[in-house]
């Protein structure tokens, strides 16, 4: 078996492990050697990639494993990654890591709640590796389900509306998704042949433009669902508000950096003159959210919905540099996936260990955590910076490098929407900052805070897990633009 | 008399052994051999199911009144599994006081229905098709009003049998046109004599309606609910899975054989039902509390699907078709077995009873829950793939629009299965159905039906097989 192979194969393991666990703690014993294990793959990965980078293999997949599955369909299970796998599945590693962490005190059903966390991993894993049209499309919809069961039954607040919303918009979402790839999948073979749902093979072919223009939209809003397309975005905040800890940290970090990814490794890689040509309306879209979701933000009372909608904002800039079809660009938007699935975890992560003490998330009845949390409250002021964008840190280096992208096209509908999205860290830094002052200064609101415990080694060991990469990329981020742009180049090959 | 056609009908002889020594076991076994009846009925079909599991090579009998051919063999071995897992889900309420005086009849009635559907799938002119339907549809009847003094079961029968007798004879009405106009009943010679003329498409119409009442499409289903929810569970669980997905397959094999020169037309006829399936059957079906209407509802909007795969006209969607069948027998009979064996020790059938079931019951409402995601079409299980390969045969032909349609009417199912799914995990219930042991049949076919929807997605060699004997327009 190949072993990318195993990201899919060890969380699978691990569930079948957990069927039979009887304690707690052999519950997070399982958890944190399947994460661990999981996590040096992704890092032995990476250097493995480079390694092979490096010794000047130059193929657009590396690592590739091909076995034919329904020979009639012409569906194979193909797997393989370059620079941008790489660095997805890296992310979802340490998430996945952090987040067994984050879960490590959970009250009630431990065995049930990480069986599925775990096929959620393997979902986000499995899309990841994938080449195939239809196993992506498979691994997509196995980290949909989870979802509504991990918010039904462990979510707080309207967790049962939540989770219905979220999980019928994602499955509309991906009902649209399906007729992108069934068309991409029979007009994979314009010239005879037989059809075919691999990835590179379809690539290599030239689609017909008037089907591109019919599956674009379809498989670009199919994927813009799950990464808060406006205005499809609606079931993010209520979602993410409800969910437990661990499971906003997933989705928020990583599932809605799948939405990215299909976006540019299958609607736009695959049917680039209809990318370019309908490019425009996606981008006043994703623009809207970028804006949107800011402001939002900044009306926002409770600490979850305020990270919510700031992950709206924060994804829809993802799509909105896939969108500019440049290299720079569309390696600022992986840098951005990359550095806000950690950072959008890092908040998650700190709001909920605030909420599990003071058992509200409302900011107008906290305040002065500093004197009372000294730790918490550093990490979450760390994680403000580099959500607004601070040299330093992962925010900065992504944002950067999406407008320096962004404004390389030299019309006017470019730069004016460039302009506008680029008015976000303004707002960004408006709502971070007010909510850091709130929160964290000024005079303790509730007599009752200020006999909370600060962090313990658990939470302690995933914040700083998080904080460390942020700030590592921030400071030293040449070795990964460089593992990005490489792989983004045939892309934008495609596309000239 | 040419007995030497009789051994192309193995498969039906065969049955009609088994029959007949259940009539017989029935009738003069006495004293402590009757206490094993149900467990010598289950296995006398096993035995069937395995000695008939080969496919048949082609082969004609009777004068091309009878067909077989590989795909006919595979698919009635699917029926026969269906009718198997029937018959073991039915063993505890056979085995109840009021049941067990008829239980002979229980299985020589379901049986015979069986036998009426081999003979459908096999014809090769349409009386013999009109026999097989009649045949099926006449001890259906019975068995449906067979807790006759239960006022609803009484109701269902006679409704049934009203809606049956009248679909039959309108189908019959469309045969005799056809007839009239072409000359010949057998389904070799009709094609050359379809040319479309209105006689011929209202003939078609009438026979469409037939066929439209067994399947339960819309507008022709509104026997469906009251029928499944006065029925025993097993019968209803029977009619939901096998008699639709016999009379599916058999729509399919005609109007891809004798209709095809007016494919045309049949397709929009169908793109129009198929729509209007899917939509009223999810619409209704979110108002349903009474699980035996509900999955009545969705079995309707199941049918739907199933259409899709016929309006493609290709040899994917025959495959496909015959796939999805097997696949949506898998989890339908898994709802149905928890239905009925939670209707067997509570006598509750509300979706309000199944509130906290997962805090007493388990491994129950893991399979129910396994299950209803195995009919929404959710990954890995293999309702996932089922449902992928049917869009995939009816987007192959063209029909995108169509597809997407059907999809977020899927949005639609996904939410009602999830309402089961809630009730049973998240909803909170002071007092929850009594943790209990089934008994080892309904054991044994829930297992089966387990496996099923777990592994016949992932292993493709099921849908391979299927792919290498079907055959399109």
């Amino acid at each position: 078996m190949n072993f990318l192979s195993l990201f899919v194969a060890i969380p699978v393991l691990m569930m079948l492990v957990l069927l039979v666990s009887r304690s707690l703690n052999g519950i997070r014993a399982v958890m944190v050697t399947g994460a661990t294990l999981l996590l040096g793959l992704a890092v032995m990965l990476v250097y493995m990639y480079i390694g092979e980078r490096g010794a000047g293999n130059s193929a657009e997949m590396l690592f590739c494993a091909d076995r034919l599955w329904f020979e009639p369909l012409n569906i194979h299970y193909v797997v393989g990654v370059d620079g941008i796998s790489v660095v997805m599945l890296l992310l979802s590693a340490v998430i996945v890591f952090t987040g067994v962490f984050a879960s490590w005190r959970l009250a009630v059903q431990q065995k049930e709640y990480f069986m599925w966390f775990c096929l959620l991993a393997t979902g986000v894993f499995g899309f990841f590796i994938s080449i195939d049209l239809f196993t992506m499309f498979l691994f997509y919809e196995v980290a949909l389900i989870p979802m509504y069961l991990l918010i039904g039954v462990w979510g707080s607040g309207r967790k049962e509306y939540a989770a219905m919303k979220l999980t019928l918009m994602l499955m509309g979402g991906s009902a649209f998704l399906l007729v992108g790839i069934l068309g991409i999948y029979f007009h994979s073979a314009p010239e005879g042949g037989s059809y075919t749902m691999n990835l590179l093979e379809i690539a290599r072919v030239h689609i017909p433009v008037s089907a591109q223009r019919l599956f674009f939209p379809l498989t670009f809003l199919g994927f813009g669902v799950l990464g808060a397309l406006f205005p499809f975005h609606t079931w993010s905040p209520d979602g993410h508000a409800s969910a437990p800890t661990a499971v906003s940290m997933l989705h928020a970090g990583v599932l809605m950096k799948l939405g990215g990814y299909g976006c540019f490794r299958v609607a736009i890689y695959l049917m680039p003159e209809a990318a370019k040509e309908l490019s425009w309306i996606f981008i006043v879209l994703t623009g809207i959210s970028v804006v949107y979701g800011a402001y939002s933000a900044i009306v926002q009372k409770d600490l979850k919905y305020i990270n919510a909608y700031s992950s709206v904002s924060h994804c829809g800039l993802v799509l909105f540099a896939i969108l500019m079809l440049n290299r720079t660009a569309m390696t600022g938007a992986v840098l951005q996936m990359l550095s806000h699935g950690l950072m959008t975890a890092l908040f998650f992560a700190l709001i909920g260990m605030i909420y599990s003490r003071t058992h509200t998330r409302s900011i107008e009845e906290m305040g002065g955590l500093m004197r009372v949390m000294p730790f918490l409250s550093v990490c979450y002021v760390i994680a403000g910076l580099a959500s607004l964008g601070l040299p330093g840190l992962s925010g900065f280096v992504a944002e950067m490098t999406v407008f320096v992208g962004a404004f390389e096209h030299a019309d006017t509908f470019h730069r004016v929407m460039t302009v506008v999205a680029a008015t976000s860290i303004v707002i960004t830094a408006v709502y971070i900052l007010r909510v850091v002052g709130r929160l964290l200064y000024g005079n303790v609101l509730n007599p009752a805070h200020l006999s909370l415990k600060d962090a313990t080694w658990d939470e302690r060991f995933a914040v700083v897990c998080l904080i460390i990469a942020v700030a590592g990329i921030g400071l030293a981020p040449g070795w990964i633009a460089d593992l990005i742009s490489g792989s983004v180049l045939p892309v934008v090959g495609h596309l000239g | 008399m040419n007995f030497s056609n009789l051994f192309f009908l193995k498969e039906e002889v065969s049955l009609i052994v088994v029959m007949v020594f259940l009539l017989l076991f029935d009738l003069f076994a006495t004293g402590k051999i009757r206490r094993y009846f149900h467990l010598i009925a289950c296995v006398a079909l096993g035995g069937h199911l395995l000695y008939n599991l080969q496919p048949l090579a082609e082969a004609k009998a009777f004068g091309g009144m009878y067909v077989n051919s590989p795909v006919i063999s595979l698919v009635k071995s699917v029926l026969e599994a269906g009718a198997l897992i029937v018959f073991m889900q039915a063993g505890n309420w056979l085995a109840g006081e009021k049941a067990s005086i008829k239980r002979g009849e229980f299985y020589v009635l379901m049986l015979s229905t069986l036998l009426g559907m081999f003979f459908m799938l096999s014809s090769g002119n349409f009386l013999l098709f009109f026999i097989g339907v009649e045949t099926a549809s006449v001890p259906m009847a019975a068995l449906v009003a067979f807790d006759k003094y239960r006022q609803n079961a009484a109701e269902a029968g006679a409704k049934y049998i009203l809606s049956a007798v009248f679909a039959s004879g309108l189908m019959l009405y469309g045969v005799s046109l056809i007839y009239g106009t072409v000359g010949s009943l057998y389904f070799e010679d009709i094609p050359a004599g379809i040319v479309g003329n209105p006689i011929q498409l209202m003939a078609f119409v009438f026979f469409f309606v037939g066929m439209g009442f067994k399947i339960s499409l819309v507008p022709f289903h509104l026997w469906t609910a009251d029928v499944y929810e006065g029925a025993p569970t097993a019968v209803t669980s029977y009619l939901s899975v096998v008699s639709k997905g016999a009379a599916v397959f058999v729509l399919m094999m005609i109007l891809y054989k004798v209709f095809a020169p007016i494919a045309e037309q049949w397709q929009s006829m169908l793109y129009l039902i198929i729509l209007l399936t899917i939509t009223v059957a999810n619409l209704f079906a979110l108002r349903q509390r009474n699980l035996k209407r509900f999955m009545a509802f969705s079995s309707v909007s199941q049918a739907g699907y199933l259409m899709l795969a016929v309006i493609s006209g290709t040899a994917v969607g025959m495959a496909s078709l015959v796939f999805y069948v097997l696949v949506y027998l898998c989890s339908n009979l898994g709802v149905f077995g928890v239905i009925s064996v939670i209707e067997q020790r509570t006598g509750k059938v509300d979706m309000e009873d199944y509130n906290g079931l997962y805090q007493t019951n388990p491994r129950l409402s893991v399979l129910m829950m396994l299950s209803l995601f195995s009919l929404a079409g959710i990954p890995p299980f293999a309702g996932f793939f089922s449902k992928f390969f049917v869009f995939m045969s009816a987007a192959g032909t063209g029909f995108y629009v169509l597809v997407l349609l059907a999809l977020i009417n899927t949005i639609v199912s996904l939410y009602y299965y999830l309402l089961v799914v809630k009730a049973m995990f998240i909803n909170k219930n002071d007092t929850p159905i009594a943790a209990f042991r089934s008994d080892n049949y309904t054991r044994v076919s829930l297992v089966m039906c387990l496996l099923g929807v777990l592994f016949l997605g992932i292993f493709s060699v099921v849908y391979e097989q299927f792919s290498l004997v079907a055959w399109g327009m």
